[in-house]
């Protein structure tokens, strides 16, 4: 049958239900979740996981918090705090921020395009599969006390051979690896699917903005994450096999590290930010009812935010000594991200003016969000002064800061996401009142906890401590941000009781329960494992407030074998017919290899002696070639 | 005096907020000028999103019409424009403190040369010739009113010497030699504390500056010039050969005795000092006699080991550096 545009077929629609059913639904049983191909199924376990990863990392901020309570406190001695406040940020950056968004987007992009799967339904499960196991590794080895101790920065010469001897930073490099491989690995099925995968007439312009800020993050985790992956290598091996390439006594340079590090953990930032802005259009398009003011400004300065991201990582070392004239032009293009972080403000802020706007609770989380991410901002403008920086560089002056970005720019706006789109993935609806309770307890108790850190900083106060004396005046302040870490742990505890009562007593949600307008509301909540039983056409950029009844959608398209429609990158004309995989375990063997790969490597070079055949292996058996029928590729003829 | 001291060795001023130098005073001021501009940005940008989201809430009326977007186009290039003006200020203003604080020094400015150890600071005063050479640990004197240009090194892992009231911090990195300089205007003592994370005992490695009129400090560094005092009592002759008998000497140096190593500070005048252990307990005997017996229980983690001694022994250490004025 030919690819139709434009009309519905007039054929019995719960026969094509039940066929499709048959070919995308994922095998029942243990086999089945560890085969699973499934973007939703996937993408449910890697947001669970990384939220379990966000209560561990919350955990031990909690420990840490209750150490530094009261000067000379001794709940934790230095090598245990090192552990905690390492694992704290390697777990918060490493295995809750960055997975957590990357997860939403692959659960979310794909029905937001109207696609069936992504790009690469294999490499996505072994992609979670690698992450998990990272994760895993880390915590193990911290519960073995090998816990990374140097930070989740290890400058060296602190974290090379001869100051840090142990696996500790061994298992620092080695799971930072597994996270970024399993970043990349998302950011080019998200790079391949928005651009290849988009419904018929979902033109670029048409995007929805999330999909826009997926896109970009996307594009800087490829330009970012391959910094960290190299230097973490090259660590491991001055540790393993004796080079030098950051000892200064036999020629390799202890700033190189410093440079290398942050020309990935600047963008890093900016990694988590960008799909919190991206949910944040979401929210607000959805509960003001109107549109997001000046999508062309928006898009524009996702994309400036982006690209200016990767000019800003020398304001990590303006203590260092680097010349001041270079300097300047990091302070300049610093405070120049200012611009477009602003008109993403005021153009939300335009649209709530212009909307009805309704206070649910996503509603409240993106109100706390603006409120927080202001502060973040303009204290982020204050450290890109180097003379000023110079003063507050590496105090709690900066942890404030970068937890007001952090918690107030990404968890408020993921936090939001989670009550706005939890109907979507689960079909029932989250508690309202819980929700607002919720919010309070966290806008209040991160308040507390984070605001009097500037005044710590600029008192003084280094980051990193795990104690104080008596005497500096540091106690007061300190004990209050604990107080407020007691209210974002009640917060957080009501926020789980919310969710698990939720999934069994909430409200059913129905297919679009906010009345928004992209197109993953369009099918049922939660979705089939097929998304939309007729791929839709897109007309505009709110196709579900643009059109009234059914959208109108593509027909033709086998339904006895899994066949997805690609269309062109910047109009989205339909252009061929791809043929997806079937459920298979090699995407879970390969990543079990590449595991034995990266932790025996941490012991002995052997280890890729040893690792490199297996997952040679594994790749074999996954690319295996499976008859012509499978790979066939059906160009599109076009119809009108 | 050193009495008077002891309790509040740590309450020196180590504030950004409360400079002593120009160099910390322009900063100060930086800081009021955003501290200022920021708040005034956030009110603005809070009570805009507030009045925007209170103006028709859970209002059910018929939404704006496009006409009404008109002026909504020009509040918001306005105020992109109103952001990028003050940035630019910001800027400029940031350009004029940095350049005010790197000027030359000019030539009569006193070297110094601090060194960043875990988990303690080596200080250095070098004169022409080495004879006249000055070591010492932990507490740093200036004289009041006369540039001080301090050579930043480390001998292991990176420090980053900051006395928040006096200067802006500056790294000190293993192969790549720093230095910063300021000018301390009314005498006192300032705190300063290790900002880059260090290891173990980052959290306790702490200096004391001491800015004293420039006779004073003339005085105190023809002072710590001179070798150690020979001891004249019995009792410290006889710490003094406990010391030298011990495992003291593998890592410590006292001027004019045979022990000169460099591994650890310099003792040749400890009982000048206010504190020891970098910046962690008053130097008083009480708290010698717990760092020279356990050390580990104070700064858990560094270098120095456990000592045993008899009392008696311990004793006549303890007197003999309380001789090392």
């Amino acid at each position: 049958m030919p690819i139709d545009v434009g009309r519905r077929p007039s054929v019995d629609h719960e026969s094509v239900r039940l066929r499709l059913e048959e070919t995308w639904h994922q095998p029942p049983g243990l086999w089945g979740w560890l085969t699973s191909v499934d973007h939703k199924s996937i993408g449910k376990r890697y947001i669970v996981t990384a939220m379990v990863f966000f209560l561990l990392g919350g955990l031990e901020a909690g420990v840490i918090r209750a150490q530094l309570a009261r000067p000379e406190n001794t709940l934790l001695g230095p090598d245990a705090y090192n552990q905690f406040f390492t694992m704290h940020g390697m777990t918060m950056m490493f295995l809750f921020a960055v997975p957590v968004v990357t997860a939403l987007g692959l659960y979310l992009v794909p029905l937001m395009i109207g696609a069936r799967n992504l790009a690469f339904p294999r490499l996505n499960a072994y992609g979670y599969w690698v992450y998990l196991a990272g994760g895993l590794f880390l915590y193990i080895s911290f519960f073995l006390n090998t816990g990374p101790d140097t930070g989740w920065f290890s400058y060296v010469p602190l974290a090379g051979p001869e100051f840090s001897p142990g696996k500790r930073v061994d298992v620092y490099a080695q799971s930072i690896t597994f996270t970024e491989i399993a970043a990349l690995v998302a950011a080019v099925e998200l790079i391949v699917t928005i651009f290849k995968n988009r419904a018929p007439g979902m033109t670029l312009n048409r995007m929805p903005l999330f999909v826009w800020a997926m896109l970009v993050q996307a594009f800087m985790v490829l330009f970012a994450m391959p910094w960290i992956a190299t230097v973490t290598q090259l660590l491991a091996m001055d540790r393993l096999v004796a080079t030098h390439f950051f000892n200064p006594a036999e020629g390799g340079d202890a700033l190189l590290w410093q440079h290398l590090f942050w020309f990935f953990g600047h963008p890093e930032v900016y990694i988590i930010l960008t799909p919190a802005l991206g949910f944040v259009s979401m929210i607000v398009t959805t509960f003001t009812r109107r549109p997001v003011y000046g999508y062309p400004a928006m898009v524009l300065s996702l994309l400036s935010i982006g690209f200016l991201s990767f000019g800003l990582w020398v304001h990590h070392m303006f203590a260092t000594g680097l010349p001041q004239l270079g300097q300047s032009f990091f302070t300049a293009a610093s405070m120049m991200i200012a611009i477009p972080s602003g008109i993403q403000i005021f153009c939300w802020i335009a649209t709530i003016w212009s909307g009805r706007p309704r206070f649910s609770v996503p509603f409240l989380f993106v109100l706390g969000f603006v409120v927080l991410f202001v502060i973040g901002g303009v204290t982020g403008v204050m450290v890109a002064s180097v003379s000023f920086d110079q003063q507050v560089h590496d105090t709690y002056f900066v942890v404030a800061h970068f937890h007001y970005v952090l918690v107030g720019g990404a968890v408020f706006p993921l936090l939001g996401a989670f009550y706005y789109w939890f109907p979507k993935v689960t079909g029932r609806m989250l508690d309202e009142r819980l929700g607002d309770w919720n919010f309070w307890l966290l806008f209040i108790g991160a308040n507390l906890t984070f605001f009097p850190m500037h005044q710590l900083g600029l008192e003084g106060m280094p980051r990193r401590v795990y104690t104080y004396l008596q005497g500096t005046g540091w106690g007061d302040l300190n004990l209050l941000a604990t107080i407020g870490a007691v209210l974002i742990v009640l917060g957080m505890v009501l926020f789980l009781v919310n969710v698990v009562m939720s999934l069994r007593r909430g409200a059913l949600a129905g297919d679009d329960p906010w009345g928004a307008d992209t197109l993953e509301w369009a099918t049922t909540s939660p979705p089939p494992p097929y998304n939309f039983a007729y791929i839709p056409v897109v007309e505009g950029r709110a196709p579900l407030w643009e059109q009234s009844g059914e959208l109108p959608a593509v027909a033709g398209l086998r339904t006895d074998v899994r066949d997805v429609l690609l269309t062109t990158m910047l109009d989205a004309e339909p252009d061929s017919v791809h043929r997806h995989p079937v459920p298979t375990i090699w995407p879970l063997l390969a990543a079990i290899a590449t595991t034995i790969l990266f932790v025996t490597l941490i012991f002995t070079p052997w280890g890729a002696v040893i690792g490199a055949p297996l997952l040679l292996l594994s790749l074999l058996g996954w690319g295996w070639p499976q008859g012509r029928e499978h790979h066939e590729e059906v160009m599109v003829e076009q119809q009108g | 005096m050193r009495l008077a001291l002891a309790g509040s060795f740590v309450q020196q001023p180590h504030s950004v907020l409360n400079p002593a130098s120009p160099q910390a005073r322009l900063v100060d001021r930086l800081w009021d000028a955003m501290y200022v501009t920021s708040i005034v940005v956030f009110i603005l940008v809070v009570a805009a999103l507030l009045w925007a989201a209170f103006r028709h809430r859970d209002s059910l009326e018929q939404a704006d019409d496009p006409a009404q977007r008109r002026p909504l186009r020009t509040v918001v290039i306005l105020a992109t424009g109103l952001t990028a003006i003050i940035l630019f200020v910001f800027l400029i203003f940031d350009l004029s403190v940095g350049r005010a604080i790197t000027t030359n020094p000019g030539n009569d400015a006193l070297q110094i040369r601090v060194t960043g150890h875990q988990w303690w600071w080596e200080v250095q005063y070098r004169d022409s010739l080495p004879k006249d050479w000055v070591t010492t640990a932990n507490e740093i004197h200036i004289p009041v009113g006369r540039p001080v240009v301090f050579e930043l090194r480390s001998a292991d892992v990176i420090h980053s010497f900051w006395p928040p009231s006096l200067s802006p911090k500056r790294d000190q990195i293993p192969g790549n030699p720093n230095s910063l300089w300021f000018r301390a205007d009314s005498a006192g003592v300032y705190r300063g504390q290790c900002a880059e994370f260090c290891g173990y005992q980052h959290a306790k490695m702490a200096f004391l500056i001491v800015a004293e009129p420039p006779g004073e400090f003339a005085t105190w560094l023809a002072g710590q010039r001179d070798t150690a005092a020979t001891p004249t009592d019995a009792s410290a002759r006889r710490g003094k050969a406990v010391f030298l008998a011990s495992s003291c000497v593998m890592c410590h140096a006292i001027s004019g005795t045979p022990a000169g190593s460099r591994i650890g500070p310099d003792l040749t005048h400890l009982a000048s000092r206010r504190t020891i252990a970098a910046g962690t307990l008053p130097n008083t005997r009480g708290n010698l006699a717990g760092w020279i017996l356990d050390a580990q229980a104070i700064k858990p983690g560094v270098k120095m080991p456990p000592n045993r001694l008899s009392s008696a022994d311990l004793h006549a250490l303890l007197v003999y550096l309380e001789t090392l004025k």
